[in-house]
């Protein structure tokens, strides 16, 4: 059993950290009133441009072109949504489309039509003394690349902005009664800006994270539905920031169930095991019913 | 998204032109600028593209409309609820529902010679009872239905993985894929020699009667009112929110789920993985571009099914990256909503 269990969680942090990371920026343009279903594209064009950057500059500036990439398709998102008011869904689903069919098409034409497997940079692990040595955990938690150790900084940050400072009051005020924060002087349109840039820098995180940290290389499908998963998950973490880490944390675990079911040879099909997360939205999401965690403007045009 | 009937000004003004100029513009700058930055022959690719989508009888009859066959269908489901104020985007694990259900009668050996008689039906129940459990959380829960039906769309995805590496799994357990249908579960064809099927009839009938149902009965007429407006419709009387919502849904199922018992037994005559390239997405742009007008959609269906055939002649003949197709959609969609704000800032100046 315990051999299991060390590969077990580590497959869990792993598959957790770029979930994560694509999760706090959603939270945060969902908290902003904007749910964004263009973070799919987001990601994508992070992992790509993550991969440009990187093949000239080395695995730390390609973060840079990670997060630069992302934050400009969210600035294409936040062009429709927020100047232009249009529809959340329609228009998230466009640039998810947008994302992922550009950069396959670019893959295709920088690096050739068999879009063999390519070889990135990535970043070496960076172990912590002592704390590596913990039990079980230690190895998952803290001998990773660094750019994971960036979760410890960001979530406290996030929740401490969020519940404590004004500007965070200001965010929440946006996305729960948006003519009651204009009233107060806030301007719905420049938070949902800020929101949705931010949310477009860590979906390119995340992006990045996957090519130059973990897989070493891009493929048309890298990003895998992560954008879906992460707005699940800020449903499962009842939209705040230590919630959500705790629900990617989950997601992670039960994709990696596939492996210790594997392992400890209880038959399950592997399948079951990737849908679990969704259903356990599904079924979170009706349990908070109507009195859900949901920013009261979640999804209104305007 | 509030759609709204096309203005009533004059037949060729420039309000009725921009449109289809624009997304002629967008598709031809795309293919220029991929074909340009990849070096590749213009006029080559260009040809390509002609033979593949409008080319000849064979490259219209077998391509293009076998593909916008289930654009069509899902194109009409997306319509159907996004009229009706549902934002459904779960037309792609729809569509495998009914693809995994009428596979599922079709190997199960029941019917005989008569097997499509059930299959398809039962690949309707799927599509609709797939978009119930959205629906039911929607009605019961207050779900945001964009959630739940994203959420559906991935078990789907891993329904159909399980079900082609385990109980539907062909005989020699290799392929992740069931055994080939027998020609009694395939749909008939339509022109002898071509691969047009018995389910772009029946996609173009669909059309016809959705359209009617929306201008001329009382389900139309109440599915329209509560996508105008829940509250208004709800005040007016007659009309019960929820219940319009939940239909609404019901349908939207059914016909997507009709799209995939149709693909399975008119193209594929197979289940597998990759059975939807994203459909139920591009399903979106179908829908848009016509407007959410059902009649509209049969045009719309064949532009994308068209677009989508002669990008794959393309690539296959001249080398041209296909995903740049999935490029064109999305611009198309992000067109239509930059029109339709221009069109709404047009009538508050006034």
């Amino acid at each position: 059993m315990t051999d299991a269990i060390t590969p077990f969680v580590e497959a869990t942090v792993r598959t957790a950290t770029p979930l994560a990371f694509a999760a706090l920026g959603e939270l945060v343009a969902e908290r902003s009133g904007v749910i964004n279903i263009g973070l799919e594209g987001t990601i994508i064009a992070g992992a790509f441009g993550g991969l440009v950057v990187a093949g000239t500059a080395g695995a730390g500036l390609g973060f840079v072109g990670a997060v630069a990439a992302g934050m400009l398709v969210a600035a294409i998102f936040a062009f429709f949504v927020v100047t232009l008011k249009a529809d959340h869904i329609i228009t998230g689903t466009a640039i998810s489309m947008l994302g992922v069919g550009s950069t396959g098409t670019l893959y295709r034409l920088y690096y050739g039509t068999t879009g063999a497997a390519l070889e990135t940079p990535t970043l070496a692990p960076f172990p912590i003394p002592i704390l590596r040595n913990i039990p079980w955990i230690g190895e998952a938690f803290f001998a990773q690349p660094p750019v994971m150790y960036l979760l410890y900084v960001i979530v406290p940050c996030l929740a401490w902005y969020m519940t404590r400072t004004s500007a965070g009051l200001a965010l929440r005020a946006v996305g729960e009664r948006p003519e009651a924060a204009r009233a107060a002087g806030i301007s719905p349109a420049r938070v949902r800006w800020v929101a949705l840039l931010f949310c477009g820098a860590m979906g390119g995180l995340s992006g990045g994270t996957l090519v130059l940290a973990q897989v070493g290389t891009f493929n048309e499908g890298i990003s895998a539905g992560r954008g879906f998963i992460a707005i699940a998950i800020v449903v499962l973490g009842r939209w705040s920031a230590v919630g959500v880490t705790g629900a990617a944390l989950l997601f992670g675990a039960a994709s990696a169930l596939q492996y210790l079911a594997q392992a400890m040879g209880w038959g399950i099909p592997y399948q079951f095991a990737l849908a679990l997360p969704y259903v356990l939205t599904l079924v979170a999401l009706a349990a908070a019913g109507k009195r859900s965690a949901a920013p009261a403007s979640l999804g209104v045009r305007g | 998204m509030t759609l709204r009937a096309a203005t009533t000004s004059g037949l060729f003004s420039w309000r009725r032109l921009l449109p289809p100029l624009l997304v002629s513009a967008v598709v031809v700058g795309v293919i220029v600028v991929v074909i340009v930055a990849g070096h590749h022959d213009i006029i080559d690719s260009f040809s390509a593209f002609g033979r593949g989508s409008f080319g000849s009888a064979y490259a219209f009859w077998s391509a293009t409309l076998v593909r916008a066959t289930p654009l069509t269908l899902l194109g009409l489901a997306v319509a159907l609820a996004f009229r009706s104020g549902v934002m459904n985007i779960g037309a792609e694990g729809q569509f495998l529902a009914g693809a995994s259900a009428a596979t599922a009668v079709v190997l199960s050996g029941v019917g005989g010679g008569m097997v499509l008689v059930i299959a398809l039906p039962a690949a309707v129940l799927a599509g609709a009872l797939w978009a119930a459990v959205a629906g039911w959380l929607k009605r019961r829960f207050g779900v945001l239905e964009v959630i739940s039906s994203l959420m559906l769309n991935f078990v789907a995805q891993y329904l159909v993985s399980y079900l082609v590496r385990g109980p539907l799994q062909e005989p020699t357990h290799v392929y992740p894929q069931t055994e080939t249908f027998g020609p009694a579960a395939h749909l008939p064809l339509l022109i002898s020699g071509q691969r047009l099927h018995l389910g772009y009839a029946i996609a173009v009938l669909l059309a016809l009667v959705l359209w009617w149902m929306f201008r001329a009965t009382a389900v139309g007429f109440r599915l329209r009112a509560v996508g105008a407006g829940a509250a208004a419709a709800e005040s007016a009387g007659q009309v019960v929110v929820p219940r319009v919502l939940f239909t609404a849904f019901l349908l939207s199922g059914a016909i997507a789920g009709l799209a995939g018992g149709v693909e399975v037994t008119g193209v594929t005559y197979a289940l597998y993985e990759g059975i939807s390239p994203g459909f139920g997405y591009t399903a979106i742009a179908v829908a848009l571009l016509a407007r959410l007008n059902p009649l509209a959609v049969i045009g719309t269906g064949i532009f994308f099914g068209a677009l989508e055939a002669g990008a794959a002649a393309m690539q296959r003949d001249a080398g041209v990256p296909f995903q740049f197709v999935v490029v064109v959609e999305a611009l198309v969609v992000l067109g239509v909503i930059a029109l339709e704000w221009t069109r709404e800032r047009g009538d508050t100046r006034r």
